[in-house]
């Protein structure tokens, strides 16, 4: 079996205004849903209390409500979670100083409890207070920004500076598209759709730097070839092992979502749409930029040189 | 032609073997278990061990074996419910001096066991349990150290019978006014002297009337008080846990003041987190019998050496301000009913500087009254102090004493809990909680399984039917890394967790990456009409500079996900390191051997299977 059969000879650059274009109203559209629609920021970053329960039969919503403002949670929200019997309560935090926030969910616990026959059963309780909610913030932000800087300089180490701007250029491409589209469906944004992000990093880059080897090695072997032809022989030679990574890394990303559960879907999700975009752009994104620079052979023919990835390649 | 030389193929074998060897005791799961320590950490007699033995043949509960291991004994059940039952049964029979947790023990073989096997830890939100992270109100640890200060200088001026006019805190410091500059030196050459003052430093400032010393607490003095604070917490979190009956609880320091508790399997969280959280103590002072609380409670006028206080039936009290007995002196302390009132109460056992203190007094005041007052501090430096009894001494006592006055019975243990696993240096507060029940945690372990079978086969058949022979070979190598990956997890006795389990899920959808990079360059350089046994080594040689790279920019994404990444984030990055490292191994020096063994003995192959 194969997707393809012989040698493919698709005109990739030829296309990439289109692609550009393209790029640019995802971009565009990705950061007007950010601003307008927001991130449906989770309970990780915008502290606060999230109890989760499962009853004996499935009660109304209606009635879980009224339990929690005679409580006085009045500003609760509740929701089922998955099945009927499942419902989820979320409590903004609160500067209130005699009921401290930890204490929240016993005052919710009880509350449901009220009224119903059998037991409810705790399926999770989580508190985030204030100060951790922001720090979690920071520390995100941080990781992404400290993921492409270190990612800029080994490429850069590794090939040079036009490629660094290359990749990191298609990853934040990636990065805006893909929660551009989690505003836009408003999936719950919380600490482990970060991780997805940054895994959607890794992963895009791992397609963009196959990519840069292939062109490396082309530079050199195609002495004839203009730099977009070279790209172009490059993105065509991978092309068949880009779809076939991002395949089977689909395949159990769908078994993942489909089968892992409530927790899991966000940070499935995420990962689902960034395989999908991190696949377009380490062919459109990352090699365009490469040509809009000016890459050309004599870029590459020193650092072939004295690079590490000589040393590397007689290794079996 | 294309051959590894045979200690290639030894090393292979050898790490596989290692790699089946230490994933296996994941295989065996695990068994509901009791695990009896003793609360002071010694050893238990062996005439216990007989003891709880009768008592569960009694109940006819059976149980499959008995282990004794340092100061602990564990007994294995065939069922949670014997388990259960079995917990009631034996915490009956060995009372207050033992801790019975519930368990569960991995029922690896010991031969297993004894070549260091052991199972993934699996983490709270696949085991269920209580994770909390906890700051300490370091302002308030301050403050009360301020105060240790002012309490310290004043003995030490009226010791040495030096009059002062006032000393108290002022700020973040404390202020000292004296009545002539000869005292003035006097008290700053105690400051310099005394033990108990070390670590001020301290400045002239005189006023109109007085000689003043203004004095500041040492940057590294505070620091040091800091983390013994957060020491003493930490120790003191560990008694409690203990008296909870936790059976592998965690308790760490985490950043400059936070403590992380991760209590796997607790499932009352209401109750934990009252007992972990709560700093309660007591405190023994004398009546001001000289004076009446009303008077000085209408006329706002307060001897200047008691303290206004109310007592439980919310009348004004004048306690002395000196101090009797604090909780910290206290060694024991055990729940009961009074035996003539039938009121709940707290039986108390003092250490030696305590119990003289108590006797000195007691003797000297028969006749007299004492309070007992039940503090209780609140993050944010806030205290409430209530007066919980209120007794005539009858005769002297010393060492032990019964204390009541509390509400209730379960007031009563709490509080003899909390006396007994000791105080917290400075209130903490909980600002963040994840609890997981046990129902969800075990719906995560099997929709976590479910995926990754699901998702192991869906490649596996893919890979099969996309690269047929070297597919199989390449799924050969995913089994070989899933087996590395989870021995190399439980090796380092890495926490499998959710995210975890979705890092080896996308470990498996790129691990096959490497194959897939290495296969079609072979098929390319097969298009190119190079023999099949060029091929091969072409397409492994040249794909590796290319695997390497790509490798390496995910691990330094991996990286930085473990550096700023918290609890299961952690996890999620571990594992997906780990199953880099791992498929590196099995996808290159792994496949290539098993090609090599298929054809690259043969002189001849005319066409390649891929």
């Amino acid at each position: 079996m194969k997707f393809l059969n012989k040698k493919t000879d698709i005109d990739f650059m030829g296309q990439r205004k289109v692609a550009f274009v393209f790029s640019i109203i995802f971009i565009l559209l990705s950061i007007g849903s950010l601003v307008t629609r927001g991130l449906n920021f989770g309970l990780d970053f915008t502290g606060g209390t999230l109890i989760e329960v499962s009853y004996p039969s499935a009660p109304r919503v209606s009635d879980v409500r009224d339990h929690l403002s005679d409580a006085g949670m009045t500003d609760a929200v509740v929701q089922t979670f998955g099945t009927a019997t499942d419902i989820v309560v979320r409590i903004p935090p609160r500067d209130n100083e005699d009921e401290t926030n930890a204490e929240i969910s016993t005052v919710v616990l009880t509350a449901l409890q009220e009224g119903v026959e059998g037991e409810i059963v705790m399926r999770r309780v989580e508190f985030v207070g204030p100060q951790v909610g922001d720090e979690l913030t920071e520390q995100g932000i941080l990781a992404v920004v400290y993921a492409l800087i270190g990612i800029f300089l080994y490429v850069m180490m590794r090939f040079q500076w036009r490629f660094s701007v290359g990749a990191v250029t298609a990853l934040v491409h990636d990065i805006i598209i893909t929660m551009g589209i989690i505003s836009l469906v408003q999936i719950e944004f919380d600490l482990t759709v970060v991780a997805a992000l940054l895994a959607v990093i890794g992963y895009s880059l791992n397609d963009t730097i196959v990519l840069f080897d292939r062109i490396r090695e082309n530079f050199p072997k195609l002495r004839k070839a203009s730099s977009l032809e070279v790209v172009n022989i490059s993105v065509n030679q991978t092309l068949s092992r880009t779809l076939m990574t991002s395949v089977t890394t689909l395949l159990v990303l769908v078994a993942l979502f489909i089968f892992g559960g409530e927790i899991i879907h966000a940070f499935a999700f995420t990962l689902i749409v960034g395989v999908m975009i991190g696949t377009y752009s380490s062919i459109y994104v990352a090699s365009t930029t490469l040509l809009e620079l000016g890459v050309s052979k004599f870029d590459l023919l020193a650092v072939e040189k004295e690079g590490a990835g000589a040393v590397l390649d007689q290794n079996p | 032609m294309n051959q590894y030389p045979a200690w290639k193929y030894l090393l292979i074998l050898l790490v596989l073997l290692t790699g089946v060897l230490y994933a296996l005791p994941n295989l065996f799961g695990e068994d509901p278990a009791i695990q009896v320590t003793s609360t002071r950490g010694a050893a238990i007699p062996l005439d216990l061990e007989a003891n709880i033995e009768d008592t569960l043949v009694v109940e006819n509960l059976e149980f499959k074996n008995m282990e004794r291991a340092g100061n602990r004994v564990l007994y294995r059940f065939n069922s949670t419910e014997d388990q259960l039952r079995a917990s009631g049964v034996i915490k009956e029979a060995l009372g207050d001096q033992y801790v019975v947790a519930l368990n569960l023990a991995h029922a690896t073989p010991t031969w297993l066991r004894a070549l260091g096997g052991k199972p993934m830890t699996l983490g709270l939100d696949l085991q269920g349990g209580v994770h909390f992270l906890m700051q300490v109100d370091m302002d308030t640890a301050r403050g009360q150290q301020l105060d240790r200060y002012v309490d310290d200088l004043r003995s030490v001026l009226r010791d040495e019978r030096i009059r002062y006019v006032s000393v108290r805190r002022e700020g973040n410091g404390l202020l000292a006014l004296l009545r002539s500059v000869e005292d003035r030196d006097k008290a700053l050459d105690l400051i310099r002297r005394d033990q108990s003052l070390q670590g001020l430093i301290v400045d002239e400032l005189d006023t109109v009337e007085y000689f003043g010393i203004a004095a500041t607490v040492q940057e590294a003095q505070l620091l040091e008080l800091q983390q013994t604070a957060l020491k003493q917490n930490i120790n003191t979190l560990r008694n409690r846990v203990n008296e909870i009956g936790v059976a592998e609880p965690v308790i760490q320091q985490q950043g400059a003041d936070r403590v992380v508790v991760q209590l796997p399997g607790v499932q009352d969280t209401v109750e934990a987190k009252k007992i972990i959280g709560a700093t309660a103590t007591l405190e023994y002072r004398a009546v001001d019998e000289a004076n009446d609380g009303f008077t000085a409670a209408q006329t706002g006028r307060i001897p200047p050496e008691s303290r206004l206080y109310t007592d439980a039936s919310g009348q004004p009290i004048l306690l002395k301000k000196r101090l009797i007995v604090a909780g910290d002196q206290l060694i024991g302390a055990s729940s009961g009913f009074d035996q003539q009132s039938g009121q709940p109460q707290v039986s108390v056992t003092l250490d030696g500087v305590g119990a003289k203190r108590m006797l000195d007094f007691t003797r000297d005041n028969v006749g007299n009254r004492m309070a007992v007052v039940y503090i209780e501090q609140k993050p944010g430096g806030r205290k409430t102090e209530e007066v919980i009894s209120v007794a005539v001494v009858r005769e002297p006592f010393g060492k032990r004493f019964q204390t009541t006055g509390l509400d209730s019975m379960a007031e009563a243990s709490q509080l003899a809990l909390l006396l007994r696993a000791g105080a917290l240096a400075a209130p903490m507060e909980i600002v963040e909680e994840r609890t997981v029940g046990p129902s969800l945690g075990a719906d995560n372990v099997a929709q976590g399984f479910k995926s990754v079978l699901i998702g192991f086969i869906l490649v596996l058949v893919f890979m099969a039917a996309y690269y047929r022979v070297f597919g199989l070979v390449a799924d050969l190598a995913l089994f070989a890394n899933l087996f590395l990956l989870m021995a190399l997890l439980s090796m380092l006795g890495a926490t499998l967790t959710m995210p975890g389990i979705a890092g080896i899920v996308l470990t498996i959808g790129m691990a096959v990456d490497a194959n897939v990079l290495i296969f079609e360059r072979i098929r390319e350089e097969l298009r190119s009409g190079n023999t099949p046994q060029a091929s091969i080594r072409a397409g492994y040689d040249k794909a590796f500079s290319t695997i390497a790279d790509a490798n390496i920019t995910t691990l330094i994404a991996a990286f930085v996900l473990f550096l700023f990444g918290t609890g299961p984030i952690k996890g999620f990055a571990v594992t997906l390191s780990l199953g880099i490292v791992t498929s590196m191994f099995t996808a290159i020096m792994g496949t290539r051997a098993v090609v090599n063994l298929i054809y690259g003995g043969k002189k001849r192959v005319r066409k390649l299977s891929i």
